[in-house]
C-alpha cells in the first residue's frame, strides 16, 4: 500500500514532482560543479604558476662561484664543475617524476662574434628548446619552452639536433642580424633562425642546442646547471624540517609528499654529484598564492553549497504546503502522523537519489565546461564523489523538507480539507 | 507605515459605526498600504519564508560580486611578494644618473618600491673572483621578501654573504678582506642570504661603503610597481620619460605569469558566482511563485469585489517590489558582512565594501520578485475568481 502510494504519487502529480526534481537536480549540479572545480584549482593554478618558471636549480656540488653579472658571464668557462647530460633523463625515473613538468639544461660559454673587422666578446647559451627524450619506455619532451615561457621568438625555433642559433633581441639589433641570416663566429657561421626576446638579461646572449654548445666549449656531455619545473605542494612544518633529523615514519611522509624540499632531494638522488637548491622567489611565494586561491575557492563552494541546499529546501517545502489537501485526506482516513511523514520523506528521498544523479551528471558536464573554457585542460571528477554528492543531495532535501512535513502532520484534517489552513 | 493598532482579524464583528467612523478619519490611500500589510502580517510564516529567500539570495549575490570585485587587488598584493616586474638599466654607458632612484621614487610616489643595485667584480685574498653588490639593505628587504636572511647587516663595513660565497670567502663567520682595482676593504659578515639564485654566490654591502671603496655608482634599479599589468605599462612610460639616459625594461617574466593566473582566478570565480547567482534567484522565484500562487483565494476575492485589473496587478508588484528592496537592503549588510569575513580568513585583509554593487543587487532583486509576481497573475488572470473560490 505504502509503495503503491508512493508510486502513484509520482505517477499524478508529474508536474509538482519535475519541479521539484528539476530544483534538486539544478542544486545538485552547481553542488558537483563547484566541489569538482575547487578540488581541481589547485592543480589547475599550480600549472599556471609554472609560467613563473623553474622553481628548482640543479648545480654541480663541488662548483666553483658564479661570476656573473646581468647576464654576462665573466667565469672562464672551463673553470668549475660540470653535470653529466647522460643523467638528465633520470629525473623522469624518480618518485615524483610526474610532478615534473619539465627541465632545461644551460651550458654557457664565451664565443667571439666578428662585426666587420673588429670582433666582441657574447655569452652563448646552449640548452634544450624542445628535445625529445627517452628514459625507460617512456617518451617526453622537455627544454625551455616549457621550464621558460615567456621566452618569444620571432622566427622559429631551432631544431635540437641542428646547428641552428637563436639571437638574444639586442644583441641582434646591435648586429643588425635578421633571421635567415648568418652568424660570424670566426671559426663557424651558424644559421640565425630566430630572434629571441625574454626581457631579460638572454637578450644579449646567443641561444642554441646544447649539443652545438658543448661542441663550441669542447666538453662534450657537459651540462653547468639544470632548471627544473616541478609541480609543488604549498609549504608547512613539516616541510621545512631537516631530513636527517627525522624518524623513518616521518621520512617517509616527507619523502612522499611534493614538498620543494623533498623533490630537491630526489633530484640529488637522482643526478650524481648534484646540488639541488629551491630559487625562493618563485617557490615560495607561489605557496602562498595557490594557498589564497584554494582557500578562497573553498569558501566560494561553501557559498554554492548554501545557496543549492536553500534552492532545494525552498522548493521542497512548496510542494509538501500545496498538498494540504491531500494530508487532510489520509488524516480523515485515519493515517497517523509517522505515516504521513513516512510518505513526505520516502518521496523527498526518491526525487534526492533521481534528482542527485541527474544533477551529478549535469555537474560533470558543467565542471567540464568550466575546465574547458578557463583552463584548456579537463577537469577530472573523481567517482568517490558520487556518493558523497548523492548523500549531500539527500541530507538536504530531507533538512529542507522537515519543517514543511512538520507543519504539513499538524493541518487540522477538518480545515485542511476546507481549503483554510 | 501606519499608525493604526493591529485590528483583530474578524473586522465583521465591530459595530458598523465603529468601522466608518474609523475609515471616515483615514485617507482613501491607506487602504492600499493596509492590504499590502494584513497580506504580510496574516501569512507571517509564507512572507518570512519568501522574505528569508530573498535575503539570502541577496546576500550570497552581494558577498559574490564584492569578492570578484575585490580578489583581484588582494591577489595583486600577493604577487608584489614576487619582487620587482621592472628593471632600470644603464644603456651600456656605465652607471645610472647620481640622482636616479630619486627620480624613479618621486615617478611612482606610493604606487611602488625600488631598490638600487651597483655591481662589481673583487678579489679575495686568495685571488678568486667574486660579485660584490651594493645596495639598501632598508629597500632590498621590501622589495625582495623572498630572501632568507640570517640576519640583516646593520652597522658600517658589514655584509650579507650568500651561502655559496660564504663557502669561499668566510667558511667560519670570519672577517675576510676584499680587493677592487688595487683598493682594499676588511669587511664582516653579518648574516647569510639565501635564494637558490644567482644572489647566492655574491656579497652583498652598504651602498655608502660600497661607493666609498670602489666609487662605481649603481647601474640597475629594480621596481616593483603596484597595480595592474595596465599600471605597470604606464609607470614604465613614465620611469622612462624621467630617466631618458636610461633603459626602463619590464620583467615579462613576472608580469606574464600573474595576468595569467590573475585571469584564470578571475573566471573561475565569475563562473562560480553566475552560477550562485542564478541558483539563488532560481530559489527565491520558486518560493515567491510559490506565495503569490498560494493567494489565488486572495486575488479572486479582490476580484469579485470588482478590483481593476490594474489595481491588482499594482498591489501584486507593490508587494513584491517591497520585499525586494527589504530583501536587498538586509541581504546587502549580510553580504558584505560574509565578504568581509571570507577576506579575514584567507587574505588576512578585510575586503572593502563596494556600494556600487548596491544598485545591482537592488534592481537584480527587485525584478526577481516583480517576475515571480508577475507569472502567476498572468496565469490566474484567465481563471474566472468563482472557480477559485470553490477551491478547484
Amino acid at each position: 500500500m505504502f509503495v503503491r502510494m508512493v508510486y502513484e504519487s509520482f505517477r499524478r502529480q508529474k508536474r509538482r514532482k519535475l519541479l521539484a526534481g528539476i530544483a534538486v537536480t539544478l542544486g545538485v549540479t552547481v553542488a558537483t560543479a563547484m566541489i569538482a572545480v575547487a578540488t581541481d584549482i589547485g592543480d589547475k593554478i599550480n600549472r599556471e604558476l609554472r609560467r613563473y618558471g623553474a622553481n628548482l636549480l640543479v648545480t654541480p656540488q663541488e662548483d666553483t662561484l658564479d661570476v656573473e653579472i646581468g647576464g654576462v658571464n665573466l667565469k672562464p668557462p672551463s673553470d668549475g664543475a660540470f653535470l653529466n647530460e647522460a643523467d638528465l633523463p633520470k629525473i623522469k625515473g624518480m618518485f615524483w617524476r610526474n610532478n615534473i613538468v619539465g627541465f632545461a639544461p644551460m651550458l654557457p660559454a664565451n664565443v667571439n662574434v666578428r662585426t666587420g673587422n673588429d670582433s666582441k666578446p657574447v655569452t652563448l647559451l646552449g640548452t634544450y628548446l624542445s628535445k625529445q627524450l627517452r628514459f625507460g619506455k617512456e617518451d617526453f619532451v622537455t627544454g625551455v619552452r616549457i621550464t621558460h615561457p615567456w621566452w618569444k621568438v620571432q622566427g622559429a625555433w631551432p631544431d635540437d639536433n641542428s646547428n641552428d642559433i637563436l639571437l638574444g633581441e639586442r644583441l641582434a639589433a646591435k648586429l643588425d642580424l635578421k633571421p635567415g641570416d648568418h652568424l660570424d663566429l670566426v671559426d663557424r657561421e651558424p644559421r640565425v633562425t630566430g630572434i629571441l626576446s625574454t626581457g631579460g638579461s638572454e637578450d644579449e646572449n646567443i641561444v642554441v642546442p646544447l649539443a652545438l654548445a658543448q661542441e663550441i666549449l669542447g666538453r662534450p656531455g657537459a651540462v653547468r646547471r639544470i632548471y627544473v619545473s616541478a609541480l609543488t605542494k604549498p609549504e608547512d612544518a613539516l616541510a621545512r624540517r631537516d631530513p636527517k633529523s627525522m624518524g623513518p615514519e616521518l621520512f617517509d611522509r616527507w619523502y612522499c609528499s611534493p614538498y620543494v624540499q623533498s623533490i630537491a632531494y630526489q633530484l640529488q638522488e637522482a643526478i650524481p654529484h648534484s646540488h639541488v637548491e629551491q630559487i625562493r622567489q618563485v617557490a615560495q611565494n607561489e605557496g602562498t598564492v595557490l594557498l589564497r586561491i584554494k582557500g578562497l575557492m573553498l569558501l566560494v563552494t561553501l557559498a554554492a553549497l548554501f545557496a543549492s541546499a536553500l534552492a532545494v529546501s525552498a522548493a521542497m517545502a512548496t510542494a509538501i504546503f500545496e498538498r494540504r489537501g491531500e494530508v487532510g485526506l489520509m488524516k480523515a482516513l485515519g493515517a497517523g502522523n509517522t505515516a504521513v511523514a513516512a510518505l513526505f520523506f520516502a518521496e523527498a528521498m526518491l526525487l534526492a537519489l533521481l534528482g542527485g544523479t541527474a544533477g551529478f551528471a549535469g555537474g560533470t558536464l558543467l565542471a567540464r565546461q568550466i575546465g574547458r573554457s578557463i583552463f584548456d585542460s579537463q577537469i577530472t571528477i573523481q567517482p568517490v564523489l558520487f556518493p558523497v554528492i548523492l548523500a549531500i543531495a539527500v541530507f538536504v532535501t530531507f533538512a529542507g523538507s522537515a519543517a514543511a512535513i512538520r507543519r504539513a502532520v499538524r493541518f487540522d484534517p477538518v480545515f485542511a480539507l476546507r481549503g483554510e489552513a | 507605515m501606519t499608525s493604526r493598532p493591529s485590528q483583530p482579524a474578524a473586522t465583521t464583528q465591530m459595530s458598523a459605526t465603529d468601522v466608518s467612523s474609523r475609515r471616515a478619519d483615514s485617507p482613501h490611500q491607506s487602504m492600499f498600504l493596509r492590504m499590502l500589510l494584513r497580506a504580510a502580517m496574516l501569512r507571517r510564516g509564507r512572507a518570512t519564508s519568501a522574505l528569508l529567500a530573498m535575503i539570502v539570495a541577496a546576500a550570497v549575490a552581494t558577498a559574490m560580486m564584492n569578492l570578484y570585485v575585490d580578489v583581484q587587488a588582494k591577489l595583486r598584493t600577493e604577487f608584489r611578494n614576487y619582487g620587482a616586474n621592472i628593471v632600470i638599466v644603464d644603456n651600456g654607458r656605465g652607471s645610472l644618473p647620481t640622482n636616479a632612484l630619486q627620480v624613479v621614487e618621486s615617478t611612482l610616489g606610493d604606487r611602488g618600491l625600488a631598490a638600487p643595485f651597483a655591481y662589481v667584480v673583487a678579489r679575495t685574498s686568495d685571488g678568486s673572483s667574486v660579485v660584490v653588490v651594493g645596495t639598501d639593505f632598508n629597500r632590498v628587504r621590501k622589495l625582495d621578501r623572498w630572501w632568507k636572511v640570517s640576519a640583516w647587516p646593520g652597522a658600517a663595513e658589514e655584509t650579507l654573504v650568500g651561502t655559496r660565497a660564504a663557502a669561499v670567502v668566510s667558511p667560519q663567520g670570519k672577517p675576510f678582506d676584499l680587493s677592487f682595482q688595487g683598493h682594499t676593504v676588511h669587511v664582516r659578515p653579518a648574516g647569510m642570504l639565501e635564494t637558490g639564485a644567482a644572489e647566492d654566490s655574491r656579497i652583498y654591502m652598504s651602498l655608502s661603503d660600497f661607493v666609498s671603496w670602489t666609487d662605481v655608482q649603481p647601474s640597475t634599479i629594480e621596481v616593483a610597481a603596484t597595480g595592474s599589468a595596465e599600471d605597470a605599462t604606464t609607470a614604465i612610460q613614465r620611469l622612462a620619460q624621467a630617466l631618458p639616459a636610461a633603459e626602463v625594461r619590464p620583467v615579462r617574466q613576472i608580469l606574464e605569469g600573474e595576468a595569467r593566473v590573475l585571469n584564470k582566478t578571475r573566471a573561475t570565480l565569475l563562473a562560480s558566482a553566475v552560477l550562485i547567482i542564478v541558483t539563488a534567484a532560481l530559489c527565491v522565484l520558486a518560493t515567491l511563485i510559490g506565495w503569490v500562487f498560494d493567494r489565488r483565494r486572495d486575488f479572486a476575492i479582490m476580484k469579485a469585489l470588482g478590483a481593476s485589473e490594474r489595481l491588482i496587478n499594482v498591489f501584486f508588484a507593490a508587494e513584491a517590489g517591497a520585499l525586494g528592496v527589504a530583501g536587498a537592503l538586509v541581504g546587502f549588510v549580510i553580504g558584505i558582512g560574509v565578504a568581509a569575513w571570507i577576506g579575514r580568513v584567507n587574505f588576512h585583509a578585510p575586503v572593502v565594501a563596494r556600494f556600487s554593487v548596491l544598485p545591482v543587487v537592488m534592481a537584480g532583486s527587485v525584478a526577481v520578485a516583480l517576475l515571480s509576481a508577475v507569472l502567476p497573475i498572468s496565469l490566474l488572470r484567465r481563471v474566472q475568481p468563482a472557480t477559485i473560490l470553490r477551491g478547484e
